[in-house]
């Protein structure tokens, strides 16, 4: 499928936690299929959960959905998905690099991993996503996407199923976008869509 | 200057600090890590200021040079992290109903775990192959560059809780055997039963640095490479594809991979889930 470049965006990541797989179901089968921004997700996975939900999420999304690998190349018109138990990261040079170091804070792939590289790597030409979930993971990650001029955006916890998570987010970037999950979807075709 | 500008001209600084970090340690120590990949490598070397007790990065210069005791202490942070026995068990189940077959049709046969670090999948490797009857027949060769955490791996001792997530493995793995038989508890820990460790030789071997030193039958190096740079990767599988037999194996971690275009027509990829190949040429 065709899909565009963006100069305005380099890749959109999304963090989720208890109720995830819903959440960025949700928001990726909204995405059409020429989005042109590289998607990268983190799912907290209880341990011993058949790691199911790329296959999920590719029935119900028109673009391409993966499994993340070592040192694969972020194009448009894709979504990453973090493999279970390793951390995931963005480098610069518009790779994904993996790696099995200690969690942090109880969780791997850990959202504020993924994050924090991303910001690193292109900075203000991120989009950070975080979503719902039981614990604080993304929270810090999304401050620096933030502090380096990139964009900000929250599910809102009202509508969130595990609202911790996403109220942890706002607490650190009170500026963040904030929406419902359709509304997530529509800002980001919106924002990165580059029409 | 806006926050953002100088958010990015820390981050600038703190690169060029990182380099020079690296730089030092290589022409101090000898060791290098210059092209490990960078995301990672950040992220290591922060740990390690963070442990250091230092506030930048560019504080652990003098520090490292100067304090050789200190730069022993943490040059474990670049190692590869500890494992679980049998991790990945359908790979392990893999290598027993699908490569084990062919080993067993040599009458000797040698074995690299390369990057070991504290030894568990050495262990797993030696467990399975004792269940298969072929252990007296082999010869493995487990190594890394850290010497500390090779003797870690030589005493084979390991936490008592480490041991729920092990059992549960193996047996994921295929195992049949009580996995208490290879093993004695002692208070919070394990150690693995001595005859494991016959056929096994530990030794330091850095992949950056050293060369091909036996020829063997079947390479073992997961969740190593993800730390190197592309360039880095290359160098590596080489060594793994000149340490090789020919038909000889190589099994790499399930998110790794060989698709660099050089070793079109030397490796064959023969399992593609969990990333095991073939030298054929």
């Amino acid at each position: 499928m065709e899909h565009g470049t963006c100069d305005l965006f380099a890749v959109v990541v999304i963090g989720g936690s208890a109720g995830g797989i819903r959440a960025v179901s949700a928001i990726v089968s909204s995405l059409p299929a020429g989005f042109p921004v590289p998607v990268v997700v983190a799912l907290h996975q209880r341990g011993g959960e058949p790691p199911y939900w790329p296959e999920y999420l590719a029935r119900h999304s028109e673009l391409r959905v993966v499994e993340a690998e070592d040192k694969m190349e972020l194009a448009g018109g894709t979504v990453y998905c973090a493999p279970a138990d390793y951390h995931l990261m963005v480098e610069e040079g518009g790779t994904l690099a993996l790696s099995v170091d200690d969690k942090v804070n109880f969780a791997r792939p850990s959202i504020d991993v993924l994050f924090l590289s991303a910001a690193e790597a292109f900075g203000g030409r991120t989009a950070g996503v975080v979503l719902t979930g039981a614990n604080e993971d993304g929270a810090a990650g999304l401050a620096e996407i933030a502090a380096r001029g990139g964009l900000a955006l929250v599910q809102d916890p009202r509508t969130a199923e595990w609202p911790a998570m996403p109220a942890a987010a706002l607490r650190r970037v009170p500026r963040a976008v904030v929406a419902d999950l359709h509304g997530l979807a529509r800002d980001l075709v919106r924002f990165c869509g580059c029409d | 200057m806006t926050a953002e500008a100088s958010r990015g001209g820390d981050a600038a600084v703190e690169e060029i600090e990182i380099d020079l970090l690296l730089e030092a340690i290589h022409r101090r120590y000898g060791y290098d890590f210059r092209q490990y990949a960078k995301a990672s490598i950040r992220r290591k070397v922060r740990q390690m200021a963070s442990t250091v007790g230092v506030q930048r990065i560019g504080e652990l210069i003098p520090r490292l040079l100067h304090d050789q005791d200190l730069f022993g202490r943490v040059v474990g942070t670049f190692a590869t992290p500890v494992t679980e026995m049998f991790r990945d068990p359908p790979f392990f189940r893999y290598l027993r109903e699908s490569i084990v077959p062919y080993l067993r049709t040599y009458p000797f046969v040698r074995i690299w775990v390369a990057g070991c670090a504290t030894g568990e999948e050495v262990y797993s490797l030696a467990i399975l192959l004792r269940e298969e009857g072929i252990y007296d027949r082999c010869t493995l060769f487990a190594t890394d560059f850290v010497d500390p955490v090779l003797r870690r791996a030589a005493e084979g001792i390991y936490p008592l809780r480490s041991m729920k997530t092990n059992i549960a493995n193996y047996l994921q793995a295929g195992g049949g055997r009580a996995f208490s038989d290879y093993y004695h508890a002692d208070y919070d820990s394990v150690i693995m039963d001595a005859s494991l460790r016959d056929n096994i030789t530990f030794a330091n071997h850095n992949l950056v640095t050293d060369g091909v030193f036996s020829e063997v039958h079947l390479v073992l190096c997961r969740n190593v490479l993800i730390y190197f740079n592309a360039a880095l990767q290359s160098r590596v599988l080489n060594l793994f594809h000149d340490s090789l037999l020919h038909g000889g194996f190589l099994a790499l971690g399930s998110k790794e991979s060989l698709r660099q275009p050089e070793f079109a027509g030397r490796f064959a990829d023969l399992e593609s889930t969990w990333k095991v190949y073939r030298r054929i040429d």
